[in-house]
């Protein structure tokens, strides 16, 4: 069994990427359109890292990881946001929320699995 | 999802294909019009974008290739580097390779890589060659050493990190960070855990520890930071080089006390306050408190491994090698040279005073001598297969020149040559390597219907021969047409038409001059320069080139070459008031001539060795030396290609190691006179050529 990430976007081909990518490099990949269903979707199963789009509708992806970080199921799993460039304050937010990292949009495959990797060690 | 992955790929393989064709077309009018700009930038432009997508769409080594391309091309259009036939040729090779690449990526294996990275390897040199070769040129050694060690060389630096007490609670993994720095280099992470509380304030969710890292790396500080990104604001960290790869610098190692203050630990006047003391700096700073037992032990930990460092780069270098002009090189050799004449004049001396201390002293000055001249040559030494890639090259370029398929094998490549042997020899071997391609190795069709791999091999390989180095070419192609050679020899005049020549003799019959069978003139060979030049080049160099063939199986040349050019071994002998020196390498004996002997003969110049017709010349008369001949004269027996012929002198003197002094201008087309050397006595002593006299003799016996 490879490691689980759960990828958070309303966005169906970023979705795909990451899961496309990821599962290539021998991970499990579970998706949700946003914080909601992500949060509904893990209701304390393990994780081993959540990848998460900054903007999204319902929930965005901030209050998504202030939850997470709040939830003691996922208090120290590594979260990683999306952002793009010009998206300064969103990735400072995201990260006071207690994000782990970030990748800015638009991202190469090869540059995602690098910070994943990085993360999980 | 699959199907996702399968749309997106075909858009991007057709996305490919155009750039590939657009970047064709460009290539093609480039060829035309190389100044034009324009279709530098859409060359440019193709391979850029053809980059980008590769990697998206993970051909990395697509990506790899494209970008070293788009570097060339880069100075192309910044005016750095010109577009020549060789970097049209080579792009158009590699676009050939990128579109099979992309298209047939299942058809990626091991070769294709190979030759992917190959290619990619000589665009890079091709960038080099124009930037950093040029930049380096002017530079003096010393500065082109501190950019070769501070480049290459390793790195020490000292990191000192300290996370935020909330890191736990961003989902960071230290250990993982930690091991990112070890895939770096040799890493000594110490951490500092003197600050974790008693149990009763302890917060599991609050970090207390900070770590000192020695890392050993070559990677360049950036780098590193890179590994802390994720922390910016989250962590305490400093990266300092504390020792940067060069042997000289900060020639001093820092003391203890100096590392502490340097790092913050330590107040300078609290240090300046121990230093008075006398125990232990270390065991003092502990005493008073003044520093942790944690920052003493990293601060002591420091020291001891930029210690190792230096210790073990200075035995490193001290062991591999230094660089020196060749000119000086060149003046040492003619140093001892000068020093092998002077020894000779003084074992004369020694000799004829009969005085046994100096006979003694002079031996012991003999012995050096010797020592010193083989030390000396040894330096000049350099392996053959250096010239390696640089054949390979020929040979690729070659065979896809003449659509034939070959591959060089290298062998012996760590055989050691003299360097100036090893100069002057590229040009006979690129010629002797031309002609294997061109005229010995037929087409892969020709060589499927005879039963062989439709990829030729030709092999080159060097090794020792007692003094003698010996190069061989060989090729498993066609072999030579000894019917061809035969009637081309007849057509020159070369050979008698009913003569029936020893095959060794007819094959030897290609270095002839203007010698040359191939039945078209194609650009590689067949221009009319033939293999005579390639003899010369390798008689100049006082070598022999042998050539052996077995029809349908190839042809072999073999190269011999004396080791040093510099000093022979050689027989002294004299005629009347002169001396003359033999080659001792092409003599095979010495036998007197009686005068009656000779008189039996009728001036036939035949003596009669053990049986053996050997014919003889004298060079009294060759050279014109005026006086008496003594009664019994000495043939000095020589042999080269298997011919022997005798050279009749008055007296042979002995063995002597010659030094040779190349004779000035208006004397060097002298036939016969290689050289000449300085005896022991001040005298000079004139080099007999012996290849030249034998050809000399047979040309006008006919």
């Amino acid at each position: 069994m490879g490691k689980k990430i759960m990828t958070v976007d309303d966005s169906a081909s970023i979705r795909m990427m990451v899961k496309f990518t990821l599962k290539d490099a021998g991970y499990d990949v579970f998706e949700a359109e946003n914080g909601v269903e992500a949060l509904e979707k893990l209701d304390g199963s393990q994780i081993q890292m959540v990848i998460v789009d900054v903007n999204m509708p319902k929930m965005d992806g901030i209050e998504l990881v202030r939850r997470l970080r709040s939830d003691p199921n996922y208090r120290y799993i590594p979260i990683i946001i999306l952002t793009t460039e010009s998206q300064e304050l969103k990735k400072q937010e995201g990260r006071d929320a207690g994000a782990t990292g970030w990748i800015v949009k638009p991202f190469k495959p090869q540059q995602l699995l690098d910070v994943v990797r990085k993360v999980l060690g | 999802m699959e199907e996702f992955a399968q749309v997106l790929m075909e858009t991007f393989k057709e996305e490919a294909a155009e750039l590939m064709a657009e970047l064709e077309s460009a290539l093609l009018e480039l060829e035309d019009s190389s100044e034009d700009m324009e279709l530098v930038n859409r060359v440019f432009r193709a391979l850029h974008t053809l980059k980008g997508n590769g990697a998206m769409f993970g051909f990395d080594g697509v990506s790899a290739l494209s970008h070293h391309i788009e570097s060339v091309y880069n100075l192309v259009r910044e005016g750095t580097m010109p577009v020549t036939k060789e970097l049209l040729d080579l792009t158009f090779t590699a676009r050939d390779i990128i579109t099979s690449m992309i298209q047939h990526p299942d058809d990626i294996d091991d070769e294709m890589e190979k030759i992917s990275s190959d290619l990619a390897e000589m665009f890079q040199k091709l960038a080099g060659a124009t930037t950093l070769g040029d930049h380096l040129e002017g530079a003096s050694e010393e500065v082109k050493k501190r950019a070769g060690a501070a480049s290459a060389g390793l790195r020490t630096y000292r990191i000192r990190f300290k996370p935020a007490p909330e890191i736990f609670l961003t989902g960071t993994n230290l250990a993982a960070l930690l091991d990112e720095l070890g895939s770096m280099g040799q890493c000594r992470p110490v951490a500092h855990l003197q600050d974790i509380p008693d149990l009763d304030g302890y917060d599991p969710e609050t970090c207390y520890v900070r770590w000192d890292i020695i890392l050993i790396t070559s990677r360049p500080r950036e780098e590193i930071r890179s590994v802390f990104i994720f922390l910016e604001d989250r962590c305490d960290l400093t990266i300092d080089i504390i020792d940067d790869g060069l042997i000289d610098s900060s020639a001093e190692e820092k003391r203890l006390g100096e590392i502490l203050v340097e790092r913050g630990d330590l107040n300078r006047e609290d240090l300046e306050d121990v230093l008075k003391g006398r125990k232990p700096l270390g065991q003092e700073l502990l005493d008073r408190n003044l520093v942790g037992e944690e920052d003493l032990r990293t601060s002591l930990m420091e020291q001891q491994v930029v210690r190792n460092a230096r210790r073990r780069r200075q035995e490193d270098e001290s062991v591999s090698s230094i660089r020196v002009a060749s000119a000086k090189l060149d003046t040492l050799v003619d140093l001892v040279g000068e020093l092998v004449t002077v020894q000779a004049r003084l074992s004369q001396t020694a000799d004829d005073r009969n005085d046994p201390e100096l006979s003694s002293i002079s031996e012991m000055v003999e012995r050096l001598t010797w020592e010193l001249r083989d030390g000396t040559f040894a330096i000049r030494m350099i392996p053959f297969g250096t010239t390696f890639s640089r054949f390979r090259r020929l040979v690729r370029d070659l065979s896809s020149e003449m659509k034939k398929e070959v591959e060089l094998v290298t062998e012996g490549g760590e055989t050691e040559l003299d360097k100036t042997v090893i100069e002057r020899l590229n040009d006979p071997l690129v010629h002797l390597i031309r002609n294997c391609v061109d005229h010995g190795i037929d087409p892969p069709d020709i060589r499927k219907t005879l039963g062989k791999p439709p990829a030729g091999k030709i092999h080159l390989s060097a090794l020792h021969s007692g003094a003698d180095v010996v190069i061989r070419i060989s090729d498993d192609g066609s072999g030579l047409d000894e019917e061809a050679i035969k009637n081309r020899a007849l057509k020159k005049g070369l050979a008698a038409s009913n003569s029936e020549l020893p095959r060794h003799e007819l094959l030897s019959l290609i270095f002839s001059p203007g010698f040359s069978t191939a039945t078209e003139v194609t650009s590689v060979s067949g221009r009319g320069v033939g293999l005579d030049v390639v003899n010369r080049s390798v008689e100049k160099l006082r070598g022999s080139i042998e050539i052996d063939s077995i029809p349908g199986q190839g042809t072999t040349f073999t190269i011999r070459l004396p080791l040093t050019l510099a000093i022979i071994e050689g027989l002294l002998v004299d005629i009347g008031d002169e001396k003359y020196v033999v080659p001792l390498s092409e003599v095979v004996e010495c036998v007197e001539l009686k005068a009656e002997d000779a008189a039996v003969n009728h001036g036939s110049d035949l003596a009669v060795v053990r049986g053996d017709l050997i014919p003889y010349i004298r060079l009294r008369e060759t050279f014109k030396v005026a006086g008496e001949r003594p009664r019994i004269e000495q043939i000095v027996l020589t042999a080269i290609h298997g011919n022997r012929i005798g050279f009749v002198v008055d007296r042979v003197i002995g063995e002597q190691q010659t030094v040779i002094k190349s004779l000035g201008k208006f004397y060097r087309s002298v036939d016969g006179i290689s050289g000449a050397t300085i005896l022991g006595d001040g005298s000079v002593a004139l080099i007999l050529d012996v290849p030249r006299i034998m050809a000399k003799v047979e040309s006008r016996s006919g």
